[in-house]
């Protein structure tokens, strides 16, 4: 009965979310036939741009993990019931943390990596943590305080970079750092063929694995979670509810940290000035298309990370424009935004489907009326 | 006299469930006609075909004699049926006129005069005393209702739906509705009035249908029928209405308090100078009008709210100032007033809600991590203890449970932990007798274990039937603390209204 249930409710999600996606993409066709172009050519070299051999494929991975850090930081924090949409500036500052690292630190390989690692995870909670505490002391609203704190991280890097990190040439980005002191790793560059893939892939994945343990499994996660489904039962309860919105935005913002070190020390090995990380605003997409559920954050930002990664391609050989992907984009953004409609859609398929097999089933109290209310 | 609505053999399936099933409502011109049944009976499911809500899949409707199809309420509306829902729709930002021709402005020109006379002509007629230029929000619960029932007036109804009307109104509140609906039949209106309480049919239904789970029970004449008759009817077996109990054993002293003050949120004095006590092994019930400090005096104890000065001793334990859990570990248990709101995560699952307070220790979880199997254990423990019926068992959602099985799954909940001190509000507030029932006496049974129970409710009836001791509270002040068996409803009535007992004899 238990599984039968979880199955039950995964699928539904998966369905909305698959829903979702194949609306949008047929957004996009209709689109790209509106100005003109063979949809069908559209999409084959954007699968392509992205899929067609190992270099690409490698490339797509890492785009996908930036999206996959940063749509875990903002569905962790959605768990709690909080909006975080400043998981910009958490990746500017963790991406800051880990770039004066990676140019500053040397030490033995794993004990650099730790150290890389930590000082993202570090940079980004204090982004986060900072729009928490004033939530929590003060009840300033955690969407305002989050967007402040991105301008803050976006001219402390317009100043720190320039000033401290200047790159030989450029004024407006920051020195490359070296192979051996990013998040590139030789086999794995050499595995995809020389692509950006790099060591934040298996950050993600841990990530991943350790927040829906985290959400699913431990005490810390089920507070979390009545905090966001209802703060004044969790509170009646004896859960401390401003404490645990600290520590959702802490680890939401650490979570974002680690997305500013995968792209700035991995995918990319400078930072430029001036440039607000579209990433994190693409991962509040990338946590809705997902549910807010670490296994469909996972596969969401795989699928962005496929039309991002894969949108140039198709410019160059068709006369499809990138930024269709991104329409596509913000369609499914819409769709998923509205689920509720697919949600309806589906159970009600699937409970025509239930009465026609089994009339008898779950024949028990369900109380469609709004008594008792 | 002529039936105004006939609704012949009714049946409405809802997956799973037969929400109506072969129900017929005949409802004459110029009665109260009353439809009696438990919380998920399908009393709403049948005014709502009736409404054009639902559809039937079965079933005629028959309007003055002429069968009819009610496709939506606007349908519903042109044939003179008039419903006031339970929560009202009014915008509260406008005034009364504006709220009532919303929909039916007329034409490009707002003329809000007629209007306005129209609406007072019509309050004047029925005695529904509201003035048409106050603005809604200004206005009380019970003249928002009024304000519902000129809006059908003002459209013509003929037939009126009341669903469940006296759920928020105070008892004098209830008194003038009651007055309205005669008034509305003796203009030739037509009236069915939902609910599940007995007293009310009594007192002014002309006749009652009964239904129970989706069935017809039948229809009686109320005038000829005893309430405990109605009763067992809507249950389907002999309720009691008066709660059997023993004498108290009384122990030692469970909760203290000492001139206890407690600001409201308007930073007002809402608790003044309280003190008393609740022994181990009674029930003390607190008495008093809706609004009279009883939810900061709650509050206070349970730790929602901060106490401005005065001690709160739990067992022994100063926890005046001491955070909410640190009280529920010493032993306290709460069954709180607003249970949607407070009592229960609607979007989670029953064996979550019932692991709430205590997941975060041992057996429940250990070192950080929930121990699943035990939590659902536990769940079923309470859920198979307590009778919470739901679709999924301990894996349905708790929103998708009946407003009764929510209360249970609370009091069970409560209960199981076995506190030392047990705070109930309002624990039986729209529920059906036969849950009030099963409550009661598992109030009682807390109690007859050895342990203190406080008990907060605005039904006197019910502080009567529980109570060992009865403190009423008026304007944030203790008026006096009573033995039930030494008072009666008249002197505490007195008391509720500021009056103290000598002052009362003279």
């Amino acid at each position: 009965m238990k599984s039968l249930k979880k199955r039950e409710l995964h699928s539904n999600a998966f369905l909305v979310a698959v829903s979702a996606m194949v609306l949008g993409l047929i957004a996009g066709a209709i689109l790209m036939a509106s100005i003109g172009s063979n949809p069908f050519t559209g999409f084959w070299y954007l699968f392509r741009g992205s899929l067609m051999n190992i270099e690409r494929v490698g490339n797509t991975l890492a785009t996908a993990t930036t999206l996959m850090l940063v749509g875990l930081s903002v569905a962790f924090a959605f768990k709690t019931g909080l909006f975080n949409i400043g998981a910009s500036g958490q990746m500017l500052v963790g991406g800051l943390c880990a770039t004066i690292v990676a140019h500053k630190v040397f030490l033995p390989r794993p004990f650099f990596l730790a150290v890389l690692i930590g000082s993202a995870l570090a940079g980004g909670a204090l982004w986060g943590v900072i729009p928490g505490f004033l939530k929590a002391k003060f009840n300033v609203h955690e969407v305002v305080a989050t967007i402040m704190m991105n301008w803050i991280a976006y001219w402390s890097v317009y100043y720190f970079v320039p000033a401290y990190l200047k790159g030989p040439s450029l004024e407006t980005e920051s020195a490359s750092i070296a192979v051996s002191q990013s998040l590139r790793n030789e086999w794995l560059t050499n595995l995809f063929n020389g692509s950006y893939m790099n060591l934040g892939f298996f950050v993600a994945i841990i990530s991943v694995i350790l927040i829906k343990f985290i959400l699913d499994k431990t005490t810390l996660g089920f507070s979390l979670k009545a905090v966001g489904a209802n703060r004044f039962c969790a509170e009646y309860a004896g859960i401390k509810v401003n404490r645990n919105v600290v520590i959702s935005m802490m680890i939401a913002g650490g979570l974002a940290g680690l997305a500013g070190l995968s792209f700035y020390t991995g995918y990319s090995r400078n930072m430029q000035i001036g440039v607000m990380p579209s990433q994190g605003f693409d991962g509040i997409a990338v946590a809705l298309l997902g549910a807010s559920n670490p296994l469909g954050v996972f596969f969401s930002a795989l699928f962005f990370g496929i039309l991002q990664s894969g949108k140039g391609f198709m410019n160059a050989m068709t006369k499809v424009p990138p930024e269709i992907a991104d329409t596509i984009i913000a369609v499914i953004i819409y769709f998923t935004a509205t689920s509720v409609l697919f949600k309806r859609f589906w159970d009600a398929a699937f409970r025509r489907r239930n009465k026609r097999i089994n009339p008898q089933e779950d024949s028990v109290e369900m109380t469609p009326e709004k008594e008792g209310k | 006299m002529s039936h105004v609505i006939e609704m012949l053999n009714i049946r409405k399936e809802f997956p799973g469930i037969v929400a109506n099933d072969d129900i017929t409502l005949q409802v004459e011109q110029g009665e109260i006609h009353a439809i009696l049944g438990e919380n998920g009976a399908g009393k709403s499911t049948l005014m709502s075909i009736l409404f054009g809500l639902y559809h039937a899949d079965k079933g005629q409707i028959k309007v003055k004699g002429k069968e009819v199809r009610i496709n939506d309420p606007n349908d519903a509306n042109e044939l003179g049926i008039g419903m006031v829902h339970q929560h009202f729709q009014l915008v509260q930002t406008f005034t009364v006129t504006e709220n009532i021709i919303l929909g039916k402005e007329g034409g490009f020109i707002l003329d809000r005069r007629t209007a306005s006379k129209k609406i007072k002509d019509l309050s004047e007629k029925y005695g529904l005393n509201i003035d048409p230029n106050m603005v809604i929000e200004d206005i009380t619960v019970g003249m928002q209702q009024r304000v519902e029932i000129l809006k059908m007036l003002y459209r013509n109804a003929e037939i009126l739906i009341f669903d469940e009307p006296t759920a928020v109104l105070t008892p004098q509140e209830i008194e003038d509705l009651m007055g309205i609906m005669r008034s509305l039949v003796a203009e030739g209106k037509s009236v069915i009035l939902i609910t599940h309480k007995l007293n009310e049919i009594k007192a002014v239904a002309d006749r009652c249908t009964v239904i129970r789970r989706g069935k017809l029970i039948g229809v009686v004449n109320v005038k000829e029928t005893s309430i405990a008759k109605m009763a067992s009817m809507m249950v389907g077996r002999p309720v009691s209405f008066k709660v059997e109990k023993k004498p108290a054993q009384v122990g030692r002293v469970i909760l203290d308090i000492h001139d206890l003050k407690v600001m409201n949120s308007k930073k007002i004095l809402a608790v003044k100078d309280f003190s008393f006590s609740v022994k181990a092994g009674e029930i003390v019930g607190i008495a008093g009008v809706d609004g009279n400090g009883q939810t900061e005096l709650i509050e206070a104890i349970t730790g929602l709210r901060a106490a401005e000065s005065g001690s709160i001793i739990l067992d022994g334990n100063d926890i005046t100032n001491a955070d909410i859990r640190k009280r529920n570990e010493i032993g306290l248990g709460h069954i709180p007033e607003d249970r949607q709101k407070r009592g229960l995560v609607m979007t989670s699952t029953v064996f979550n809600n019932v692991a709430i307070k205590e997941y975060y220790h041992s057996p429940f979880s250990k070192k950080g991590i929930l121990e699943a199997d035990y939590l659902r254990e536990y769940a079923q423990k309470v859920v198979g203890q307590f009778d919470v019926r739901s679709g999924e068992g301990i894996f349905s959602f708790a929103g998708k449970l009946s407003g009764g099985n929510q209360q249970k799954l609370i009091v069970g909940r409560e209960v199981v932990a076995d506190p030392e001190l047990l705070i109930a509000v309002q624990p039986t507030r729209g529920l059906d007798v036969g849950a009030i029932e099963y409550i009661h006496s598992q109030l009682i049974a807390h109690r007859d274990k050895g342990h203190a129970v406080l008990l907060v409710s605005f039904e006197l009836d019910e502080i009567f039937n529980l109570s060992d001791r009865i403190a009423v509270m008026n304007s944030g002040e203790l008026i006096d603390i009573v033995k039930t068996s030494e008072t009666n409803e008249n002197e505490v009535g007195l008391m509720m209204a500021g009056i103290k007992r000598k002052e009362g004899e003279q």
